[in-house]
């Protein structure tokens, strides 16, 4: 591949000095619904380190998805607006830059991957059109060319014949086939970071199998790190190196993927950890369950949003809100029990 | 040997492809269940698992009479109701029930919870005006974890894991001793599976239902199951005991599926042998010959694009169909 023409002031020494690549301070995204307003996402912080897969988990209505839409700025506005924090990513505040600035990122220094590739693609334009795309935006490179950049791009996402391909239509291809469309499109522009939004939820496993490392083989090849959402236990044991657990739209947990899954210390993290059935775990035990049900996120309790569920519970957890602090080496909790 | 239950012999169901706008013309067939047989005894759970198109909703819904098979035998507490009617049907549907995917799309939004549990009993002319119906509601709530005073609200009022708990009450209003459970927890959220998961086990051990529990989550099917049938594209590939199915499993296939699924534990993984199968499912309208795996299968050699295997007994309940098996024997 060229070398992007934009300039990249990022370099590998300073990773070195374990500057992260994107560091997400304080992130506030609130919807006004109705009469009310959601607080999607809570004072959200975490960093992502050059080359490193950060998978951020957490069941539906966690946040975990407006997270990464805030991040690139994606968030329909109105309803929604990002009410404060920051965003740095390689030395700059994502939430400063202009519109034009912002579209220079999205899809050229960070790409997203979206759950459905049936609807995050175009469906009257050719996948070479698609793929080529974000290499006529950003680099400027005249169309003629760009195809046959998206051809390359997608014989290396092993999509077969490829130079047919680029001259067929989404409604073409199968669920992987489209998926496949897609992590190209977000390798186009060999960007520093790709964020994967539940991108095999819509697939089979055999086919997310084969999705996910793809993803995670590309990502290194290009030493491009990747936010990784998804609520599935397996997929983050799998493929993270460092884990962020999400509970109404605040974080909860995190800690790099050995320590989180060997040593829990969230209530939370406990609790989903004891529900999910493992195939390798002791059939003849019963699961444990979280009782009740998720937050409604309009109607937050004071305190941990947890405490309703926890069995657990004191008095003081009900009464100000646990502030993430550090319990070991990278390991942080939100949790006034844990110290 | 516990009283067999359900006993389907070479079920196919073939759904027409037609073409032309007047003169319906048909032009093909979607083989969504090409051959399956499987047997399920008094309490027992079978669980049945496969990608999508693999044919294991259709099977569900053929066994439960919704569609009419096009070829092949089911046999239920005895009776052949391969070619009951809707008439003939009836009285047997007090025995076999079914829960469904979608909690949203399957209770009626503008009817009560009581009138939803309670319209099996209504249909089936057991509801009468007295005491008995109500308690019997209220009984039925108690018996999946929901509290009798809510039964005045709307499906709405409930979150996803409660109104999967109103369809199973409303399943087991009629006493049934078959349950079929199409992919009954996959909608749900994580923390939330577990509690229903828990729901029917315990209502098997108290009840002796037998469920038929289709899925496509192997470590969910793995927790409540018996014996579990791994389905490809139509056929049963692969039929055993629970625990020998995820010990030593012998299809190609079943073996791909089972490696494709993560364990949430990173130690594990990092240790674990990985098969990754390439390709995906292809059309049921015009399936592979030979075996039907062989498109995408690592072992796949002359006999299997010619000849379709046939399941093979392995003894110990296990059978598997595949020439691999027969050519090392």
């Amino acid at each position: 591949m060229n070398a992007p023409l934009t300039p990249q002031p990022y370099s590998m020494e300073r990773a070195a000095q374990t500057v992260p690549l994107l560091s997400v301070r304080d992130l506030v995204t609130r919807f006004r619904i109705g009469r009310g307003t959601v607080t999607a996402v809570d004072h959200v912080s975490f960093d992502v380190g050059a080359g490193e897969t950060l998978a951020i988990v957490g069941e539906s209505g966690s946040g975990k998805s407006v997270t990464a839409l805030s991040i690139l700025r994606l968030i329909p506005d109105p309803p929604g607006v990002i009410e404060g924090g920051q965003i740095l990513f390689d030395g700059r505040d994502l939430l400063k830059l202009s519109d034009a600035e912002i579209r220079n990122v999205r899809g050229n220094r960070i790409a997203m991957i979206f759950q459905e590739p049936m609807s995050s693609l175009n469906p009257v334009l050719t996948i070479g059109m698609q793929v080529g795309e974000p290499i006529n935006q950003h680099r400027r490179t005249p169309w003629a060319a760009a195809l046959g950049m998206a051809r390359d791009l997608l014989g290396r996402v092993r999509m077969p014949d490829p130079a047919s391909r680029i001259s067929a239509y989404p409604h073409q291809f199968s669920g992987g086939m489209r998926q496949r469309a897609m992590i190209a499109m977000a390798l186009a522009c060999e960007p520093q970071l790709i964020i994967a939004d539940e991108p095999t939820t819509a697939l089979d496993v055999t086919v997310q199998a084969q999705i996910l490392d793809l993803l995670k083989d590309l990502a290194q090849s290009a030493r491009s790190a990747l936010i990784l959402i998804t609520h599935d236990l397996g997929v983050v044991a799998r493929y993270a190196d460092r884990v962020v657990v999400m509970y109404a739209g605040r974080v909860v947990e995190s800690a790099p993927a050995r320590e989180l899954y060997a040593r829990p210390r969230h209530p939370y993290t406990r609790g989903l950890m004891a529900s999910v059935p493992r195939l390798d775990g002791d059939t003849g035990k019963r699961l444990v369950p979280i009782e009740g049900q998720p937050p409604n996120l309009a109607a937050l309790p004071a305190g941990c949003a947890f405490a309703p569920r926890c069995q657990h519970a004191i008095d003081a957890c009900r009464q100000t809100r646990p502030p993430l602090h550090d319990v070991g080496s990278q390991h942080q909790v939100a949790c006034i029990l844990e110290s | 040997m516990p009283e067999l239950l359900l006993r389907v012999d070479d079920l196919k169901v073939h759904f027409p492809v037609k073409t032309g706008a007047m003169f319906r013309r048909k032009v093909g067939a979607v083989h969504a269940v090409d051959g399956v047989s499987l047997t399920l005894a008094r309490g027992e759970t079978l669980g049945l698992v496969g990608e999508s198109g693999c044919g294991k909703s259709t099977t569900g819904l053929a066994i439960m009479r919704m569609l009419a098979p096009t070829a092949g035998r089911i046999e239920f507490e005895g009776q052949d109701i391969t070619c009951y009617g809707k008439k003939q049907m009836r009285p047997l549907r007090q025995r076999m029930q079914m829960v469904y995917q979608d909690p949203y799309g399957s209770l009626n939004p503008r009817m009560k919870v009581r009138d939803i549990i309670g319209e099996p009993l209504v249909v089936h002319g057991l509801a009468d005006d007295s005491g008995a119906y109500q308690d019997k509601i209220a009984s039925l709530m108690r018996t999946v974890g929901l509290l009798p005073d809510m039964a005045d609200r709307y499906p709405h009022e409930f979150s996803g894991g409660q109104r999967q708990r109103i369809g199973i009450a409303r399943a087991l209003a009629l006493e049934p001793s078959l349950i079929v459970c199409d992919e009954p927890v996959s909608a749900l959220d994580v923390s939330i599976q577990a509690q229903v998961v828990n729901v029917f086990v315990e209502l098997q051990q108290r009840l002796g239902l037998a469920y038929l529990f289709i899925a496509h989550d192997l470590a969910v099917v793995r927790h409540v199951s018996d014996r579990i049938a791994v389905m490809y594209l139509g056929r049963i590939v692969e039929i055993a005991k629970r625990d020998t199915l995820y010990r030593s499993p012998q299809h190609p296939y079943t073996q791909a599926l089972l490696a494709a699924v993560p364990v949430a534990d990173p130690v594990v993984e990092a240790s674990r042998r990985r098969v990754i199968v390439s390709g995906e499912v292809p059309s049921a309208t015009n399936p592979p010959s030979g075996c039907r795996f062989h498109t995408r299968c690592p072992h796949a050699f002359a006999r299997c694009r010619a000849e379709v295997p046939q399941l093979r007994d392995l003894g110990d309940g296990q059978a598997v169909a595949c020439h691999l098996q027969e050519a090392n024997a």
